[in-house]
This record gives structure tokens, C-alpha cells and sequence, in this order.
């Protein structure tokens, strides 16, 4: 009887020892894997979605937050910062380089960061516009750093290629999580991931990826590749455009 | 009907475009502009990368400019000797100007360079042209015609070396000083995306001394090759030249142009000039704000080599 018992005990001890210890799962996915420009492209939104799965199915207590980036390539850049010379002409008078800022970055958060994550997690896992790691050139001050940061953060901002939609992110019964992104016309093309995090008591306790792919296809592409590749037929073809255009147009208009 | 640019990369509203066309194009039919020192400018406010902006415009020139070459050389209104001296220094010159080009974008002051040299050009241009107009103006309301400006070239020209004829200019000049003008005007098409127009017309009544019966054909004439060739460098060094872009644009000012030169023979010819030349100094005006007021953006991004 007592053997029978703990026969039965033993694994379900382990058992409660295990979901003790594991996490939650994230199983994510994206509304599009592949987004590619045309013509009538004019931006494109991106629906990440997916479930969160408790060990044994048991949702357990206390609330979870859930935050959603997009991020595009990262890349090399500099940053030209204008100054007003002798109080007279604003020109470029200094600048400086960034060697891995995405070329697009947004997140959603189910509720605004500040009160999901601390700043050193928030950076650890570079959420939000702030916690980005952009690579500074080793040989600036941190003042110079943080200035020309904010300036580029602005500009893309304003440009749309950064974003923040801060409770955007619908979390329904504890389980299913969903957020739409908007990726402006101007975004670059390139390798896009889609990121979620799981989060409990300002940890983040699951992460799981999904890749984007951003292309341009049709006469688009075409267009673009040729512009590379055969740059001697593209300039003669846009001579031969324009010249064609701007005859017809004479020939055409001296009869009416 | 939004319109994605494969070089540009944004998607425009292509009536607006079509529409900034017709508008440049019926200023260049009512002028005899090729109408790029509104183009550039206008693009680069919409939005589009400079350098896109300059060299698709420099295409877009090449056919506004293609028909009205076609007519006056019909006409015989087009100097073929100085004409072709105008265009291989403006080959020259547009090679110069591609180099000067990525000189400038390296070091980071291709756009207050631009900046500059429009204000520089267009209130010295748009000066003039106010200047002219305001007494043509003011003798046809006092009935005193103002008398003929003798017609002669500046000494600096005449002071050059080796003397050529050119007939249908009626000058007896150095081929230096045109190739000089060529040259210089070659340079502003790679920098600006203009055909230079509206430099050269008053560069060869003013400096060089040409017959006007043959200073707008032959002006045409040059901006013809020149943006072609232009258009041709850009898209070998800075692979910017925007073909649907320049498409949209050339809808827009062909059409444009033809309206606007049908418009120029109903409307008072001082009256144009003055309208241009209050267009020219606004152009002028809205650089000197960014320049010296406030610019649009004080951070600029670019492509670390």
C-alpha cells in the first residue's frame, strides 16, 4: 500500500519539482514572412502573433507582459550634425559613426516599458528606442554620444523607421498575445526579425524569434538591379525615355 | 495614386509628382527654362534624397528641353559652332562636376555647398531679371522706351586669346570664353540637377555679347547634351537617377510645357519675366532660411564607407 503510494508520488513530485523550475513557452509567428515591394507599395503591416504555453497547461499567478520588436538590418552609419558657423550659415560641422544602428525598429509592449522592465534589462535585451545599442565610435565623449543618439532616434522617428506603441500588445485569457506594426514605404530592404518577450516581475522569461524577409520584386527590383548592374544601358535608356517623352510630346501637341 | 520609387525608395503620390512636372514645365514653356532650379529643390522638399532628386532632374531637363531645341534649330535659331563649344565644355565640365560631387558628399558638405550656390545664383539671376522687367515695365507706362542696350562683350572676353567667327552670334570671339561657360554650367548640372538655363541665357547676352536670335535655341542645344550626359554619369558613379521618377516628372512638364508656351504668346512679356523673376528670388529666399535661419534637419544620415 505505502509502495504503491510513493510509486505514484515519486514521479509526481518530480513532476511539481520540474514546473517549478521550467518556463513558459512562446510559439510566435508573423502575418507575412515575405514582404515584398511593388509599384503600389506604400507600406505594409505586419501582424506578430502567438501563444504562450504553460508547463502542463496551468497559467499560473501573477501577471505577464509581453513586448514585440521588429527590427530591421542593422548597419554602419555616420551621423552629420549641423552647427551655426560665426552666427551666420548652419553647416555640417561635426559628426560621428554608429556601427550597428537597424535601419527600422519598432516595439510594441502590452503596457508601457517603464513599468515592465528596469533600465539595465531593457538594454540587456534593447527594448525600447532608448535601450538600443548603436556602437558609438569608441574615440567619442558620452555626452557627444547620447546627443548625436538622440538625434539620429528623432530623425528616424520622425521618419517612421523607429516607433514605440506602447500597450499595443493584446494579451486575451493569459495565453494569446497579438500586435500590428506598421512598416513605412521608406523602409530599407533586407533581413527583418520579429522578436517576442515573455515577461514576469521585470524578467524576461521567454524570448522567440520569426525572420521577415523585405524585398523588392517585379519592375521594381528590376529596375533597382539594373541600376547596379548595367549602369551604361540605364543611363541610356533614361536618355531615350526622357528625349522620346519630351519630342512626342512636341510632335503630339503641334497638331492640336 | 500612391507610386513606389525602386531608387529612391518611398512611395510618392504620383499626381503630385506628374503635377510638380506640369507646373516647372509651364514655367519652362513660358521661359525658355529648363526649369531644374525648381525641380530639385521642390523633390528635395517632398522628400527625396537629394542626390536622387538632382540627377533625376537632370533627365527630366533633357526632355523638356529636347522640343524646344528641335524648333529653333528649325527655325535657325541655334549657333551649331558655339553650341557645340558650349557642350564639350559642358562635358568636361560635368565630369569635373562628378568629382567635386563625391569630394563634397565625403567630407559632408554636398548640401550647404548646393544651398549656397543657389542663393548666390538665383538673387544674382533673379535680380537682374527683376531689374529689366521693372524698367521695361515702367517705360510701358510712361511711354519712354528705354534705350537699346548696345550690344557688346564683356572685356574680360575680349581679352582672350585666338579669335574664332561665329556667324549666327555675330561675334568675333575667343572659343575659351564659351568653353569656359560650358564648362562652368556642366559643373552646376552634375551639382544641382538644372540645366543651367538660366545661367547661361544671361551669361551669353551679357558676358559673351550673342545675337538674342540665337542665345534661347542655342542655350536648348547645350542643355540637351549636357543633362544627357549628365544623366549618364550619374548613373554610372552615383547609380541615382530615378527612372520612374524622372518619367513622372517628364509626363507632367511635357505636357506643361506646351501650355505654357501657348500661355506666353497671350500674356504681356514683362509681366512674365517679372513673375519669373519674383519666383526665382522666392526659390533663392527659401534657401537663405535654411541656410542661415534654421535648416530643415540639423542631423543628416548616411552609409558609413
Amino acid at each position: 500500500m505505502i509502495r504503491r503510494l510513493l510509486n505514484g508520488l515519486v514521479p509526481m513530485l518530480g513532476w511539481l519539482f520540474l514546473t517549478a523550475a521550467a518556463e513558459p513557452v512562446l510559439v510566435s509567428d508573423v502575418s507575412d514572412r515575405s514582404i515584398e515591394i511593388q509599384a503600389s507599395f506604400h507600406g505594409a503591416t505586419e501582424l506578430v502573433f502567438g501563444a504562450i504555453l504553460y508547463p502542463g497547461g496551468q497559467i499560473p499567478q501573477g501577471k505577464v507582459d509581453v513586448a514585440i520588436v521588429l527590427r530591421g538590418p542593422s548597419k554602419s552609419i555616420k551621423v552629420r550634425e549641423k552647427q551655426k558657423l560665426g552666427g551666420l550659415i548652419w553647416v555640417n560641422a561635426d559628426d560621428t559613426s554608429f556601427r550597428s544602428a537597424p535601419a527600422f525598429y519598432a516595439i510594441a509592449t502590452s503596457r508601457p516599458l517603464t513599468k515592465m522592465v528596469d533600465e539595465r534589462t531593457a538594454d540587456v535585451y534593447e527594448l525600447g528606442l532608448n535601450s538600443l545599442q548603436l556602437s558609438p565610435a569608441s574615440n567619442m565623449r558620452p555626452e557627444d554620444a547620447r546627443r548625436f543618439e538622440a538625434g539620429l532616434i528623432d530623425l528616424r522617428a520622425r521618419n517612421a523607421l523607429y516607433a514605440a506603441h506602447p500597450s499595443t500588445v493584446e494579451i486575451t485569457n493569459d495565453v494569446l498575445y497579438r500586435a500590428t506594426l506598421t512598416i513605412p514605404a521608406r523602409v530599407p530592404v533586407g533581413h527583418y526579425t520579429a522578436e517576442t518577450f515573455l515577461i514576469r516581475n521585470g524578467h524576461v522569461i521567454a524570448a522567440a524569434t520569426r525572420d521577415v524577409e523585405i524585398h523588392k520584386s517585379g519592375f521594381e527590383r528590376f529596375v533597382a538591379v539594373s541600376a547596379i548592374a548595367f549602369p551604361v544601358a540605364y543611363g541610356i535608356i533614361a536618355i531615350a525615355l526622357s528625349v522620346l517623352l519630351g519630342w512626342g510630346a512636341g510632335a503630339l501637341f503641334k497638331r492640336i | 495614386m500612391d507610386l513606389y520609387l525602386p531608387i529612391a525608395n518611398l512611395s510618392v503620390n504620383a499626381f503630385v509628382i506628374i503635377l510638380l512636372g506640369g507646373g516647372v514645365g509651364m514655367l519652362s514653356g513660358m521661359f525658355g527654362v529648363g526649369g531644374g532650379f525648381l525641380t530639385t529643390p521642390l523633390l528635395i522638399f517632398y522628400g527625396i534624397p537629394p542626390t536622387v532628386a538632382a540627377a533625376s532632374a537632370a533627365t527630366q531637363v533633357t526632355g523638356a528641353s529636347v522640343s524646344g531645341a528641335l524648333a529653333h534649330f528649325k527655325r535657325g535659331g541655334v549657333d551649331v559652332r558655339m553650341g557645340i563649344i558650349l557642350v564639350v565644355g559642358g562635358l568636361v565640365g560635368s565630369v569635373t562636376g562628378a568629382g567635386i560631387f563625391n569630394l563634397l558628399t565625403s567630407v559632408g558638405q554636398m548640401d550647404t555647398v548646393i544651398n549656397i550656390l543657389y542663393v548666390v545664383l538665383l538673387s544674382t539671376v533673379g535680380g537682374f531679371m527683376a531689374r529689366d522687367a521693372w524698367a521695361e515695365i515702367k517705360a510701358g507706362r510712361t511711354g519712354v522706351p528705354i534705350a537699346p542696350r548696345k550690344r557688346h562683350h564683356h572685356p574680360m572676353v575680349a581679352a582672350l586669346p585666338m579669335r574664332w567667327r561665329f556667324y549666327a552670334s555675330g561675334l568675333y570671339i575667343s572659343p575659351l570664353a564659351p568653353l569656359a561657360l560650358g564648362f562652368v554650367t556642366g559643373i552646376l548640372t552634375v551639382l544641382l540637377g538644372v540645366g543651367g538655363g538660366f545661367v547661361m541665357v544671361p551669361a551669353m547676352i551679357y558676358l559673351l555679347g550673342m545675337s538674342t536670335r540665337v542665345v534661347v535655341g542655342t542655350s536648348l542645344f547645350q542643355i540637351v547634351f549636357v543633362t544627357a550626359m549628365t544623366t549618364m554619369v550619374h548613373a554610372l558613379t552615383t547609380h541615382a537617377v530615378d527612372i520612374v521618377l524622372a518619367g513622372l516628372l517628364l509626363i507632367g512638364s511635357v505636357v506643361g510645357a506646351q501650355i505654357g508656351s501657348r500661355l506666353a504668346q497671350k500674356l504681356p512679356p514683362d509681366y512674365l519675366r517679372m513673375i519669373l523673376a519674383v519666383i526665382v528670388l522666392l526659390v533663392a529666399l527659401r534657401m537663405v532660411i535654411g541656410l542661415g535661419i534654421h535648416p530643415d534637419e540639423i542631423y543628416t544620415i548616411e552609409a558609413a564607407g
